[in-house]
């Protein structure tokens, strides 16, 4: 019988799942949920801490003389301050200025960098090799990865590794000692909240998660799924590949492909930078404008109670996101889609992400979206909003 | 002197709401609190050192969700953790417990009754159903159905419609839920004891009735009322405690431009020729504004703070007989570990992050109600523990807990009156109730502290000690809060008005009397 994949952390996430409510991720059997419902592991990461397997995430060790330069010319983002300890997210192109992939890249001692990606890009880091003295090591299965994700976290990590980690700045990393072993702490996460990822051996996995598991009792840890983390990460304006944009080498035409100007991350485009993948492209889209701008949407959520009221309903708020690209109108022309919705708890608000025509991402533009209201689509106004719809400042302090 | 268009007396959860609402809508709000914190009844205190406690209301629900999303209260710190689950500890060793999850509910319900987990589904969705119907009139200024006046007639007509909008079937369950006792509705609908015990207690908590009286039938439909995102007969605990929504509804009023002071007791109200022109505070001071209004409960107003010569003497009389006799105390418990509970299996330990409830039949809770009637108190007390530290750590040092317990009956018109003794001697009863179910309880406490009414009276300034500011009872409620012909915000002194709990639609924490109270006061402002 064939199998899909399952993570370090297995054997201890499959005893905790109560209604088998497994999806996959990247060809790994990993939890949509552990409870029966969300809320749990959702408030657990705004409220105090949750656990949550990314061991599925690839991961690529890039080392070599040239190490540096091959990556900040991969990368549409300026590496060259980087320095050890220090991580830098950023999306990277083809050569047509669409984006392959977005992911973390981290400067670890002794030349080494350390790439992390939402897909295999083994491929694409081959072919971008010629010119450069690097040698790639795809170390995915070999290391484990936990995000401890919230507002106790940093308490926990401190009170288990004894160490103290308030110097560890926002997208920063350190080596702390757990159970004996250094272990990669990094301070980043998908959830917008105070946080960190933890790094590990494949072989030392579950006995990191049961001593997380187990002092973590005293800070309201709890194991939490990809749903929780989904809306997490949407309250934080995070985007995700396959939902929020179709990765370049899987796009059939240019159009279903996104730059990183279409998708929110035009901030991490350095086109000052002297070389990089793509770079002719984006500078011509910079100087003649983007097609589409990525915006924040709360949608008026107390119309949509009203409208099923009215029909005498209560209103079902999405509490798992949604995840279709949803026409959005103006004057009742399509000025672009949403890609993904949710009800925010967090923020109490009917949010979603979408790409509209620069035109109408203003923020305070009113647009429409319809929504199911039992068994017919009704029209909703959807504004836009700055992004994040939520930012505590615990994040970065 | 600076002169303030409003003065808000109270800086109670309704106070602090109202006071937002005038602010937004460019007024001049002056909030004055007797106490040295704001909330009222919707306060966090660190009594004992690193344990935060929640020495008045626990739970919310009722807010409405216009007031989070007017005043954007998540924007003002407000986030709020839906509870997930209900666990009764049953005599016999066995427990009955609800879910976050269908499936799972029924489960349990048909552990004890095949029936009544059939049942089960069908009355939640029915008292659902009913409280939607019924939902849209809590944001209403109630209507006096004596009037001819054209919007008290519009409004009854409104209302009659909604009411003839409703199937048949619920308006005709709506109909006589109003006049029964909570026991006599969950016979119709249940069979096992445990099932109706549970339910029963939306019935009577905070009132000074038993299951059995009628009129609970209104309390338990009350309690249906509430909603956490859009889920009905939904509860939520607020992160730090309630006090943190007093905190956010503050920040939100701020915002807008509200001036709160505490440690500012009000003496009286200032009345000249028949209208309020300010306060008079204790230390003497006159504070001058064009409108008053006072967030303390109908008692406190009009026979404390209102001179009875400005009043009408039916009103006084009215609010003298004004039911605010209560049966509710608040116990905290600072704990060194987890409690364990006899019944509660092995692998269900999440059961313990909802609410905890000692109400094993409508027997019990009957009896103790029958222990508290002559001015006494339960042997065997109702309670609806929580334990906050388990949904939010900051309540407690790592590895501690808090504990917060609803409690009743104890009556605040105590046979000889409150003691320290009494008071003592209260606390150990419920504490040896719960060692009943969690034996180790007593070696865990670090420290104890109990509200009977009698100090949350004193504490808050609560008549009686109830904690909806009057009981939530049929010929109390509606247009008869607080009293017949006064039940829109307006009192018989000209400029004085009431945004707190004695008028509709009554207590729990809502913002409702006060966001309505100040829809009322505003309309009668832009009047030339």
């Amino acid at each position: 019988m064939q199998n899909l994949k399952v993570t370090p952390f297995h054997p201890r996430t499959s005893a905790l799942m109560e209604g088998n409510q497994w999806r996959r991720w990247a060809g790994f059997t990993v939890a949509s949920c552990y409870e029966m419902v969300p809320d749990r592991e959702m408030l657990a990461i705004r409220n105090a801490c949750a656990l949550i397997d990314i061991s599925p995430l690839f991961k690529y060790n890039v080392r070599g003389p040239d190490a540096a330069a091959f990556l900040d010319r991969l990368v549409t983002r300026d590496l060259s301050k980087m320095e050890v300890g220090h991580i830098t997210y950023t999306p990277w192109c083809d050569s047509r200025g669409k984006v392959v992939d977005d992911g973390t890249i981290a400067k670890l001692p002794g030349g080494l960098y350390r790439l992390t990606a939402a897909e295999s890009n083994w491929r694409w880091l081959q072919d971008n090799t010629p010119g450069f003295s690097v040698e790639i090591e795809d170390v995915s299965g070999s290391l484990a990865a936990l995000a401890l994700q919230g507002p106790t976290s940093r308490a926990l990590l401190e009170e288990l590794a004894g160490a103290d980690l308030s110097g560890v700045k926002y997208h920063r990393f350190t080596h702390v000692d757990l159970l004996g072993h250094p272990t990669m702490v990094s301070r980043t996460g998908y959830t917008g909240d105070l946080g960190y990822e933890l790094w590990i051996e494949a072989d030392r996995a579950l006995a990191v998660w049961d001593a997380l598991t187990t002092a973590g009792r005293a800070y309201g840890l709890h194991p939490a799924g990809i749903w929780a983390m989904d809306v997490c990460r949407i309250e934080a304006g995070l985007i995700m590949l396959d939902v929020d944009y179709t990765p370049a080498p899987r796009a059939f035409t240019d159009a279903q492909a996104s730059s990183p100007y279409e998708i929110g991350l035009g901030w991490a485009v350095h086109l000052q930078k002297p070389r990089f993948v793509g770079k002719k492209a984006l500078q011509h889209e910079r100087q003649a404008g983007s097609a589409l701008t990525l915006v924040g949407l709360e949608i008026d959520h107390l119309a949509f109670a009203r409208a099923h009221a009215s029909l005498g309903l209560t209103t079902p708020y999405p509490f798992i996101p949604w995840r279709a690209v949803t026409p959005l109108l103006r004057d009742g022309d399509q000025v672009g889609y949403a890609t993904c919705g949710t009800w925010s708890p967090t923020v109490k608000k009917y949010i979603a992400l979408g790409q509209v025509a620069p035109t109408a991402a203003e923020p305070g533009a009113v647009l429409s979206i319809e929504l199911m209201v039992d068994r017919a689509r009704r029209p909703f106004e959807a504004r836009v909003v700055p992004l994040p719809f939520f930012n505590p400042a615990r994040k970065r302090a | 002197m600076s002169r303030h268009d409003a003065i808000v007396i109270g800086a109670g959860h309704n106070g602090l709401v109202h006071a937002a609402y005038l602010a937004r809508a460019g007024k001049k709000v002056l909030v004055l609190e007797r106490r040295h914190v704001i909330g009222g009844a919707t306060v966090t205190e660190e009594i004992h050192p690193g344990f935060k406690y929640l020495t008045g209301s626990y739970l919310i629900s009722l807010l409405r969700p216009e007031v989070i999303h007017e005043l954007d209260l998540p924007r003002h710190g407000l986030e709020i953790m839906p509870l997930e689950s209900t666990f009764v500890p049953l005599p016999d060793g066995d427990y009955i417990a609800d879910w976050p999850d269908h499936d799972l509910t029924r489960e349990e319900i048909a552990r004890h009754s095949l029936r009544d987990a059939d049942a089960y589904g069908e009355y939640t969705t029915t008292m659902k159903r009913i409280a939607l119907a019924i939902k849209p009139l809590l944001d209403i200024a109630p209507p006096d159905p004596a009037s001819t006046a054209e919007r008290d007639v519009l409004a009854m007509r409104a209302i009659a419609d909604r009411l003839k909008a409703m199937p048949r079937g619920d308006f005709d369950v709506l109909a006589r839920l109003l006049a029964m006792s909570a026991a006599d509705f969950l016979d119709e609908w249940f069979e096992s004891d445990a099932i109706k015990g549970t339910r029963c207690t939306s019935g009577i908590i905070g009132t000074f009735l038993g299951p059995r009286s009628p009129g609970t039938g209104y309390v338990l439909l009350h309690h249906y009322l509430g909603e956490i995102d859009g889920v009905f007969r939904a509860w939520g605990f607020a992160r730090g405690g309630t006090g943190a929504l007093s905190q956010a509804i503050a920040s939100a009023a701020l915002a807008a431009g509200v001036e709160i002071r505490v440690s500012t007791p009000v003496e009286r109200v200032l009345v000249k020729d028949g209208v309020a022109v300010g306060v008079v505070l204790r230390n003497g001071d006159e504070l001058l504004a064009d409108r008053v209004i006072s967030n303390a409960d109908a008692r406190v107003t009009f026979l404390d703070l209102v001179e009875p010569k400005h009043l009408p003497d039916d009103f006084v009389s009215d609010i003298r007989r004004y039911r605010v006799a209560s049966p509710a105390c608040k116990v905290n418990l600072s704990l060194d570990g987890l409690p364990t509970f006899r019944s509660l299996p092995r692998g269900k330990e999440a059961l313990l992050r909802g609410s905890i409830e000692i109400a094993p039949s409508i027997d019990y809770v009957e009896r103790a109600y029958d222990d508290a009637k002559y001015g006494g108190w339960s042997t065997r007390p109702f309670m609806d523990a929580l334990i906050p530290s388990l949904l939010d750590p900051g309540m407690a040092p790592p590895g501690k807990h808090v504990m917060s317990m609803f409690v009743q009956y104890a009556s605040s018109d105590l046979e000889g009156g409150w003691t320290e003794a009494k008071r003592a001697q209260f606390l150990d009863v419920v504490i040896d109730t719960l060692a009943e179910h969690a034996p180790d309880i007593k070696s865990l406490i670090l420290h104890k502290h109990i509200n009977t009414p009698h100090d949350l009276e004193q504490t808050f300034a609560l008549s009686g000690g109830h904690i909806f500011h009057g009981e939530l009872a049929l010929h109390q409620l509606f247009f008869l809060r607080p009293a017949a012909g006064w039940s829109q915000y307006r009192t018989p002194v000209k400029n004085l008005w009431m945004c707190g709990a004695s008028t509709h639609p009554g207590g729990c924490i809502t913002g409702a009397p006060g966001r309505n109270a100040a829809r009322e006061i505003l309309r009668d402002w832009s009047r030339p």
